[in-house]
């Protein structure tokens, strides 16, 4: 077969469109969301007719993934890292159902924070669920890992974890596919009760899982994606995990001088450890993101073999690596030719000119410095949260997904005033509805704006779950019909947005404020589209 | 053969545009090939870059390394700086000469030629006037792939064919209309290293 230029989110996608997927589930999250548009867009979807509308949040997602291994078929659930806090419930307890049909979870981490709150590492969480996962060093090996991934996870009878970072996803290089394998048809667990995780059930499934620990083990000390590859320098020996290896390549294009252990399938392979443990005088862990591998070797008080990696300064303990701090490491300092131009800038992104956050913002700020200069404003995650930034300084919060009304609800309960939310409809639908009908049952005294631009932009324009809904949502929830109001972001409208501020921040109990109005960006893809078809 | 290739500008201006038609003409000539994009939130107004890497022998890193970058494309001057501690002795950096002014703090003019002024190996034009001497506004990015043409290690009739193919199904005016800016990048190029 010929190779693709491929995304290592569309090799993804790819792979498990030809290992028979019968569904997609995902909430968007940058660098995960190329998986599920891709698998949208390929022509196979449709014929075939596989699952691949965006789900509410990573939680929903992932449930819905479980309820479609539960009837034997394969599924996909794509989310960035956080979302897999989002997730974990529902991903700890499937390891603990363990899976009929195939499943394969990615998590997509962004180590230095391309676009997220933290650079937390996702293997963390296939420890945790005792789980085997994997982590690809190329777009070939993503392929690889999901094509062959289905089969594993149904074989060791439990979903696994494919860990990518953003440098993986969002890098193209060229992938040979392999042949179209068809949908499982619908079967069933032959335990009626493997789902039911009653505690005596619960605790029976907590042994089987504990003691398929060697066959995971096993399975990765087998793994053409573990390698052990042999230097004459013993001095070192070198674990080289994901992307880690292909930096320590890039220092060694004549091949390492060091012994190396490549990885890309966890549990770590313990045969391959302990021969580089034996033969080096000490080791060298290089891994994108936490220091993950490295704390296990090291152990909490240092007392074993020599490991240098993160924790002891050889590399950077925190952002993603590079070929320049990998070669720093093993003492192969790149050097620099031109200095670091003194004029050079930062350039911040901002919120597009035209776009309704803009009015939202003006009008706020505008209003809320001349009449409420003790307000404060709690927001979330999405474009609006560049309102942080310059004209505005507008916000003074942004957590994680729903904590806009939450944090409100919990400064209004200390007797705060006066306490005003700014979310998106995507964010509001993703977590925002919960954390409302809280606020609606304590009669919180706050101000909740939704802006509302009908669209999930901030990743690019996805679909948003509650389009044409939020006021019904609102209202279902218990909010009074009388408080929830809707106005257009427009300049000629700052009057009557800045008199229903006033109203709503002066009414005691919860209020819902809608600005709404298309995402220009969106709105232009769309006229785009149309005039194509 | 190897060239390292960063692109830079800022986020809407284009630059994966460039990227494509170079990727294509690399996979032509049998090429292997990697590039690192940027997605998410750094599209909006803010700097954006994308490592280009391409090779006769398997690539290893997605990124560059410091001071091994065969090639700087920017389509816009600050940007084209940001990047120069990436560049090799040899490298090439070819810039649009227009600013883009969305920051308070962009530096002046004359301090922008000044700092170009100390790279030896450059091409700075204003690709927005000859797009337009071309036909459009629009094909500013090819006119700046253009001129990259003698740096780049892949032969001009690929590039042209890349070209072809990537706007064929736009039609054969629009085809014309990038490959004359093609030609006239080129042009600028040739022109300068005489
Ligand atoms: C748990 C979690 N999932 C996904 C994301 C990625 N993410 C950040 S902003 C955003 C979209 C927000 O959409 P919306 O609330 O409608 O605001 P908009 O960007 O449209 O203004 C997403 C999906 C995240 N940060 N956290």
């Amino acid at each position: 077969m010929s190779k693709k230029l491929l995304l290592g989110d569309e090799a993804i996608a790819q792979a498990a469109l030809d290992a028979g997927l019968s569904g997609v589930y995902a909430y968007p999250g940058t660098p995960s969301t190329e998986i599920t548009e891709y698998i949208q867009g390929a022509p196979i979807t449709a014929e075939k007719n596989i699952h691949s509308r965006w789900c509410t949040n990573e939680k929903t997602a992932m449930e819905a993934a479980l309820g479609m291994s539960f009837v034997g078929k394969r599924a996909l659930v794509c989310m960035k890292h956080v979302g897999m806090n989002v997730a974990a419930d529902c991903f700890v307890n499937s390891a603990m159902t363990g899976a009929n049909g195939g499943i394969i979870v990615v998590a997509a981490d962004d180590p230095s924070m391309h676009s997220s709150q933290n650079e937390q590492d996702s293997r963390f969480y296939g420890d945790f669920a005792m789980i085997p996962f994997f982590e690809p060093s190329n777009q070939q090996e993503a392929y690889d890992m999901v094509y062959q991934g289905f089969e594993f996870s149904e074989k060791i009878g439990e979903p696994i974890l494919l860990r990518i970072v953003t440098r993986l996803a969002h890098s193209r290089s060229g992938v040979e596919g392999k042949a179209q394998k068809p949908q499982n048809e619908i079967s069933f667990s032959k335990d009626p009760r493997q789902f039911v995780l009653l505690p005596a059930i619960a605790r029976q499934h907590n042994r089987e899982l504990i003691a398929k620990e060697n066959e995971f083990l096993k399975a990765s000390e087998e793994s053409p994606f573990n390698k052990y590859i042999d230097g004459p320098n013993k001095k070192m020996g070198i674990i080289a995990c994901g992307i880690g290896f292909n930096y320590l390549m890039e220092s060694y294009p004549e091949g390492c001088e060091y012994p190396v252990l490549k990885i890309g399938q966890y549990p770590l392979p313990k045969k391959q450890l302990a021969k580089l443990v034996e033969e080096c005088e000490s080791i060298l862990v290089i891994e994108d993101g936490q220091p993950f591998v490295e704390k296990q070797l090291k152990g909490y008080l240092a007392l074993g073999i020599t490991v240098k990696g993160r924790l002891d300064g050889t590399l950077p303990r925190d952002g993603e690596l590079n070929p320049d701090s990998v070669a720093r490491a093993v003492g192969r300092e790149n050097k620099q030719e031109f200095p670091a131009s003194p004029i050079v800038e930062v350039r911040p992104p901002a919120l597009c000119q035209g776009c309704g956050h803009r009015d939202m913002y003006t009008v706020l700020t505008e209003t809320l410095k001349a009449e409420y200069p003790l307000h404060k404003v709690f927001s979330d995650i999405g474009c609006y949260t560049l309102g942080a930034g310059a004209p505005f300084y507008a916000i003074n919060s942004c957590v994680d997904m729903g904590a806009s009304i939450t944090m409100p609800k919990g400064a209004a309960d200390g007797g705060f005033f006066p306490a005003v939310a700014v979310i998106g409809d995507s964010t509001f639908t993703h977590s925002g509805m919960t954390g409302l009908l809280d606020c609606v049952n304590s009669n919180a005294n706050v101000t909740i704006i939704i802006s509302d631009n009908e669209t999930t932009a901030m990743t690019g324009g996805q679909d948003s779950a509650g389009t044409g809904k939020i006021e019904a949502i609102c209202a279902g929830i218990g909010v009074d019909k009388a408080h929830i109001r809707v106005v257009v972001p427009l300049k000629k409208n700052y009057e009557e947005m800045a008199q229903i501020l006033r109203e709503e921040i002066e009414y005691k109990g919860v209020s819902v404020i809608i600005p709404r109005r298309d995402c220009i960006q969106t709105l232009a893809r769309k006229k785009k589209q149309q005039a194509k078809s | 053969m190897k060239k390292d290739i960063i692109l830079s500008g800022v986020g809407g201006q284009g630059i994966l545009s460039i990227a494509t038609v170079i990727g294509k003409a690399a996979l032509k000539k049998g090429l292997y090939m990697k590039q690192a994009e940027v997605h998410g939130m750094s599209q909006r107004g803010g700097d954006v870059q994308s490592n280009l890497r391409i090779s006769d022998k398997p690539i290893a890193s997605d990124l560059i390394a410091t001071g091994k970058c065969d090639l700087i494309i920017s389509l816009e001057p600050m940007e084209s700086l940001r990047y120069l501690p990436y560049l090799n002795k040899e490298g090439w950096l070819v810039t649009n000469s227009t600013p883009f002014i969305n920051i308070d703090n962009y530096p002046s003019e004359e301090d922008l030629k000044k700092e170009l002024d100390k790279v030896p190996h450059k091409v700075v034009i204003n690709v927005d006037d000859i797009a337009k001497e071309a036909g459009s506004a629009r094909v500013a990015n090819i006119v700046l792939l253009g001129a990259t043409i003698p740096f780049l290690g892949i032969d001009y009739e690929t590039m042209r064919q890349s070209v072809r193919e990537i706007f064929e199904r736009k039609g054969e005016a629009i085809v014309e209309m990038n490959l004359k800016a093609l030609a006239a990048g080129k042009e600028i190029a040739d022109k300068h290293l005489q």
